[in-house]
């Protein structure tokens, strides 16, 4: 299409929120602004339940401005506008250019037009009603259909006039930051980021906690987390991504609890580290990418088992989801070549040959006994938790 | 304190490589091909490399092209031959490095018969199955002479003498990249007519190679551009990148009646002291082997964990079997060799330099003797 000249965001679900829509309006300008900072000045104002995004420098690409905004949750559409002189020819030859750009063939269309500049001699509806007739008679292929129309055209009067025919999906959701922030265990596999994904989108800030287990996992590994956890700060925005220890306790439960239990132990453990970090970090919430039955780990006895060990809600986004449903997402959100590199995380390794799938609590809250020292294992591990502060770039 | 022995993955570059690698940058920028003075300078740099090289392999200047390492030349030798040749045959080893292997596989699939020797258990081809294996449409051999995993040595003098004798217009191409300044490089002891040689294992800079052509040999180029180099290999030349080979090449033989019989003892401590302080240890590499690779599988651990554990120390090496969760493929040189599954899972390579001390030999002996006991207790 043609270089755009102002981008129109709107919002869908924030405009139907009661009192409190300024907070999150607010919120969603500020985040559009992050995101778009590093390419330049921008003029980002709010205008009944849109945001119009103008650059105020030379020579921004508009393009990759567009990409970056489908990337801020909040955001249902956006629309970028091609802008020319205040006056009906102008304004009919540089619609008309655009939707010849577009691919039109049997589409039905219709005109809205708003008139800011009241100085215009032509009202709204007689904008409308001429435009509708040059679209007609110069765009072949185009019919009208006014209830509902394929391509919706829009101009607007303002200081100059300004054109709109395409429209892009953004991300939906709510902006993040305007639902607090829960903590994410990120493991390094194609779960864990989709789940975090899943739950920024609900307006949520994230953190993450991920184990490492050196020697028996390479620190390629957990360059690997590091790597996700950029592409998810993309949507995100900053997260601190929290890198704990943890071969020192696998080891121990190696050594100490009963074979069948170990993964359900260790994941107890990690919980319970994830939630003190998430405690810290003022997070409210732990979330993981567990789904229904996919490993011995999930099934819904080994869930319960591992919900008992936190007292924070665990949300788990990927419950109802098949791993190919996952995968989809995975891919959308560009996570997917980095989290199927191959390098071992703290799950794959030691992997009972067969793990409890119906564990009895009161047998593993015994066999956790074995572990005396295991309070002072897990403040060991959180005292020597590494942060790295994720920005995305 | 960093103990590095993986020095057959690559190696710490002289410091007069980088100096000479960052002068020639300064001030020796132009173009070889340039006629001008500036381009005068830079062809004198590519000129002094070219000699230095040709008086380590004892051969001529004119027999030396220069590429981007081991890769290009492996496959500059191999394709060039075959992209000339009338032949059908080629003849190499289950021992070679992937730069050789693929390249095959890849004529391979072009419809080129490819016959590889038998080895024996300490990973050395056997004399006369080569001989019977060559043909009258034979067009080409290429074996290594020092294998990269476990460090065993090829009969290379011998072969080319085989090879001459049943098919003289058969060529020979011996890819010396870890052989090169290990062991003897002469070129008419060798009797072979293509070498590939490689800049960062011999303390050179990364990204430059050289592929030494016998006089008489046409090959076909895998690059086609400016004329440079004879057509062969066309493309500006590297020459900061050639100068500092020039340099690491002279340094690294300069010193390698020194250097070879200092790595072959530290390398024989290093064998003992493992042997002596570890139980169920199996040494890979053979007898008479090159002097700077030890390659041992230590039973009941996984070489990756050994691996981390060393690197915990400072300590930097190679695990036999390059492995994930996902993608597990046991090392074909060690399989060829003969040995099992569960061995070549524990293995790990120790590759030593003109740098390595005595000192870091203890420390790693030290080390292994720690943690293999301890990572075997968890299992």
């Amino acid at each position: 299409m043609k270089k755009a000249d102002i981008v129109l965001l709107k919002y869908g679900e924030i405009a139907l929120k009661g009192l409190n829509r300024p907070m999150f309006e607010q919120r969603l300008l500020k985040n559009v602004g992050k995101a778009l900072a590093p390419l330049g000045k921008f003029s980002i104002r709010k205008s009944q339940s849109m945001l119009y995004v103008e650059p105020l420098e030379e020579g921004i690409d508009m393009e990759i401005a567009i990409e970056r905004m489908q990337k801020v949750f909040g955001i249902v559409n956006i629309c970028p506008a091609v802008s020319c002189d205040k006056d009906m020819d102008s304004i009919a030859k540089t619609t008309v250019e655009c939707l010849r750009e577009m691919d039109v063939e049997g589409k039905t269309f219709k005109v809205e037009a708003k008139r800011e500049d009241k100085q215009f001699p032509l009202n709204s509806p007689q904008i409308c009603q001429q435009m509708g007739g040059v679209i007609l008679k110069n765009v072949k292929g185009l019919k009208v259909d006014v209830h509902n129309p394929d391509i919706l055209v829009q101009i607007e009067i303002r200081k100059k006039a300004y054109i709109f025919t395409e429209k892009v999906s953004g991300a939906g959701g709510m902006p993040v930051g305007t639902n607090g922030k829960a903590a994410l265990l990120l493991s390094g596999g194609i779960d864990s980021p989709v789940a975090g994904w899943m739950i920024a989108k609900r307006g949520v800030g994230l953190d993450a906690v991920h184990f490492h287990s050196h020697p028996y996992t390479s620190d390629r590994a957990k360059e690997k987390v590091i790597d996700l956890a950029k592409i998810l700060s993309a949507y995100t925005g900053k997260i601190n991504l929290h890198v704990v220890p943890f071969t020192d306790i696998q080891l121990a439960i190696i050594d100490k609890c009963p074979k069948n239990y170990l993964t359900l132990i260790m994941r107890r453990v990690m919980m319970q580290i994830a939630e003190r970090i998430a405690k810290q970090g003022h997070a409210q919430a732990l979330i993981t990418g567990e789904s229904i039955g996919q490993v011995a780990s999930q099934t819904m006895e080994s869930l319960a088992v591992t919900d008992n060990a936190v007292s924070m809600p665990v949300f788990r986004p990927c419950i109802g989801m098949d791993k190919e449903e996952i995968v989809q997402i995975s891919k959308k959100i560009d996570a997917y070549e980095t989290s199927i590199l191959p390098y071992e995380d703290c799950c794959t390794i030691f992997v009972p040959k067969h793990p409890k799938t119906r564990p009895d609590i009161a047998e593993i809250v015994e066999a956790e006994q074995a572990l005396t020292n295991l309070e002072e294992m897990i403040e060991d591990a959180i005292a020597q938790d590494e942060v790295i502060v994720i920005q995305p770039e | 304190m960093e103990r590095y022995l993986d020095n057959s993955a690559t190696t710490r570059p002289y410091d007069e490589v980088t100096e000479k690698v960052a002068s020639v940058m300064r001030e020796q920028y132009g173009n070889p091909s340039s006629l001008h003075r500036k381009g005068i300078g830079a062809e004198k740099e590519l000129k002094a490399a070219r000699e230095s090289i040709a008086a380590t392999l004892k051969a001529s200047a004119g027999e030396i092209y220069f590429t981007s390492g081991g890769t290009e030349s492996d496959n500059l030798a191999i394709l060039g031959v075959c992209g000339i040749s009338r032949g059908r045959h080629i003849i190499s080893t289950p021992l070679e490095h992937p730069a050789t292997m693929n390249t095959l596989a890849k004529l391979k699939e072009d419809g080129w018969q490819v016959d590889f020797i038998p080895v024996d258990r300490d990973g050395v081809i056997s004399l006369p199955a080569f001989e019977d294996l060559i043909r009258s449409d034979t067009v080409l051999v290429t074996a290594m002479l020092v294998n990269n995993e476990v460090g065993s040595v090829q009969p290379i003098a011998r072969m080319a003498k085989i090879l001459k004798k049943k098919n003289p217009k058969a060529i020979f191409h011996v890819d010396a990249v870890q052989g090169y300044c290990k062991v003897s490089c002469d070129v008419r002891e060798l009797g072979a007519d293509l070498i590939s040689i490689s800049g960062h294992k011999i303390h050179g800079p990364k990204g430059v190679g050289v592929l030494y052509v016998k006089k008489g040999t046409r090959l076909a180029p895998c690059l086609y551009g400016g004329g440079q180099q004879d057509n062969v290999r066309p493309g500006t030349e590297n020459v900061p990148g050639i100068a500092g080979i020039g340099v690491a090449a002279s340094l690294c033989h300069s010193r390698m009646a020194e250097s070879v019989p200092r790595m072959e003892n530290l390398r024989k401590r290093l064998e003992e002291g493992i042997v002596s302080r570890i139980p169920d240890v199996r040494v890979n590499t053979p007898e008479g082997c090159a002097p700077h690779i030890l390659n041992v599988s230590f039973g009941k651990v996984r070489s990756e964990v050994v691996l981390h554990s060393l690197e915990n120390e400072e300590i930097y090496v190679s695990s036999g079997s390059a492995c994930s969760s996902h993608k597990r493929e046991p090392s074909y040189v060690l399989t060829a060799m003969g040995v099992d599954r569960a061995m070549i899972d524990g293995s790990i390579r120790f590759s030593l330099s003109e740098f390595t001390t005595q000192e870091d030999i203890d420390a790693t002996v030290d080390a292994l003797a720690t943690i293999v006991p301890r990572l075997r207790k968890l299992k």
